[in-house]
């Protein structure tokens, strides 16, 4: 099977003046395949964060490519990015933060659907639809993002990142910040999308737990190198490296 | 035993609207008490009342809050400035931003222990730093030296702790403080704070989201949801057979690993 995300050598630097340059990712290179969940866990400082802004874009690489379906999006921008965007999509860790303060969540959800042309009132038909999905009600669409809890306002962002249909998702520790129950909702309602929709997500989390129940494989990072790759079985109950021990041995 | 803190159907308010309904629940001298429920559910409520720490909005309306035969609800600013901090310590979710920014870990120490104690600040540094040895930390001199942000997340919530506990309080109270922690440091900061409840015989009541930090740490666990008390009770016993629905509910919720 063709990978739909293919990600060789990358490598970003961060060059301070007066200070040693800092590479927080250093050659990483893996794939994702159609449907599959990947889970991405490491420390904090690991890269992983570093890593899903690279692959959507917000950041620039400073070595290694990006192919998406064959294609190198590595230097895409303006236009190409906005083609980009139609199968990606990303879920950030801080759902109040990821939204537009002063509008409401309703005009973000279906900002995508307006970019790419799509009339006003059809767009709102698709917000509903999409708020439904995300087990919201139609009023969300007119609250803003402080009116609503942190699970509210999460599932609307899933919802925003459905809004395009893309074919990728990258959540950045999209359930970190959620209590339990909300989050097992989340992971269902990602789970139910992955069947309906077909979706390859990039799962990004620090919680070994919830990796080995979501994902079909998992990457281990460890101070910007991947240092163990695997089925979540094998790298949870028999892990190679000693990092990987470590960060088992120390779930409580 | 006697009980060192005590709520006695506890009901508190925020502008009038009642959060907190109806709480009972005690502590022991070297107790340790887990606060568990979803973000809303009072939790945070709970440890600020017994600090007086409500802010202008929230009042305890019913019930009282018993701590060495003083009803803290009833107490003025400068009685209660007296437990906070001496009797009463708080670690707080992110130790990093509850401390000064712009001045170093020392300094702050200093500050925060003369507030209470005539001392000297060669005193105050000797026993900042045999605490620090005590909590085996590396380089202790160079952590009294450091502002807050040349130190990493994990330090500064434990440099936190330690200053929490420098004035020997008989509570401490802990809102998250692992929360926004990796794993590792995670477990070394529970296993940090059972070994001060071993050393000094200091009684915690830890406020968290996280099952696995209650049942590494807590010998009690009281549920709380929407400010009522859901079960209450020895942490293993209602860690491993809940008895109320949505403590079942909660824990199920949880995802475990499996390890073989």
């Amino acid at each position: 099977m063709e990978p739909i995300l293919d990600i060789k050598d990358l490598t970003k630097t961060f060059r301070n003046r007066g200070k040693s340059d800092l590479t927080v990712v250093d050659h990483v290179s893996f794939q994702l395949y159609p449907g599959e969940i990947l889970g991405v866990v490491g420390e904090s400082g690991s890269g992983k964060s570093t890593i899903a802004k690279l692959i959507t874009r917000l950041i620039d690489a400073t070595e290694g490519s990006i192919f998406m379906n064959g294609r190198d999006i590595t230097h895409a921008k303006g236009a190409q990015l906005k083609d980009i965007y139609q199968q990606l999509q990303m879920v950030f860790q801080n759902p109040v933060g990821s939204f537009d303060p002063r509008r409401t969540l309703g005009d973000g959800i279906g900002e995508s659907l307006r970019n790419h042309g799509v009339p006003k009132e059809k767009c709102r038909e698709r917000v509903i639809r999409l708020l439904e999905q995300c087990g919201l009600s139609e009023e969300f669409a007119g609250r803003y993002p402080h009116e609503v809890s942190g699970g509210q306002c999460q599932r609307a962002a899933i919802a925003r990142a459905l809004a395009i249909e893309p074919k990728i998702l990258i959540c950045d520790e999209a359930t970190s910040a959620l209590d339990v129950t909300v989050q097992k909702q989340i992971v269902e309602l990602l789970l139910s999308l992955q069947k309906a929709n077909g979706l390859s997500y990039l799962f990004i989390c620090h919680n070994l737990a919830l990796v080995q129940m979501l994902c079909s494989r998992v990457l281990v990072l460890y101070d910007g190198k991947i240092v163990e790759s695997g089925t979540p079985d094998e790298v949870i109950l028999s892990p190679k490296s000693e990092y990987t021990k470590c960060l088992v041995d120390a779930v409580l | 035993m006697d009980e060192l803190l005590k709520y006695d159907h506890v009901e508190i308010s925020f502008a009038g609207r009642p959060v907190v309904h109806d709480v009972s629940v005690s502590l022991e001298p070297g107790e340790i008490l887990g606060l568990v429920g979803e973000s809303g559910s009072g939790k945070s409520t709970l440890i600020k009342a017994a600090m007086g720490l409500l802010g202008g909005n929230g009042l305890v309306t019913r019930g009282d809050i018993w701590f060495r035969g003083q009803n803290i609800p009833d107490l003025s600013d400068q009685e209660l400035r007296k437990i906070r901090g001496a009797q009463i310590g708080m670690i707080f979710q992110d130790a990093g931003a509850s401390l000064c920014p712009i001045r170093t870990i020392g300094g702050q120490i200093y500050e925060s222990m003369s507030a209470h104690m005539e001392i000297s600040k060669e005193e105050a540094k000797k026993r900042s730093l045999d605490l620090f040895h005590k909590l085996h930390f590396k380089n202790a001199e160079r952590i009294w030296d450091s502002y807050p942000f040349e130190l990493s997340g994990g330090m500064n919530q434990r440099a936190g702790i330690a200053i929490a506990m420098l004035m020997n309080p008989a509570v401490l109270m802990a809102d998250e403080p692992t929360s926004a922690l990796d794993v590792a440091v995670q477990k070394q900061v529970v296993l940090e704070m059972r070994q001060l409840r071993d050393m000094f015989g200091t009684a915690i009541i830890i406020v968290t989201h996280d099952i696995g930090v209650v049942s590494a740490m807590a010998d009690r666990v009281l549920v709380l949801k929407d400010g009522n008390a859901m079960e209450y009770g020895d942490a293993g016993q209602v860690l491993k057979n809940p008895q109320n629905a949505y403590t079942k509910k909660l824990l199920s919720a949880v995802p475990r690993l499996r390890r073989n």
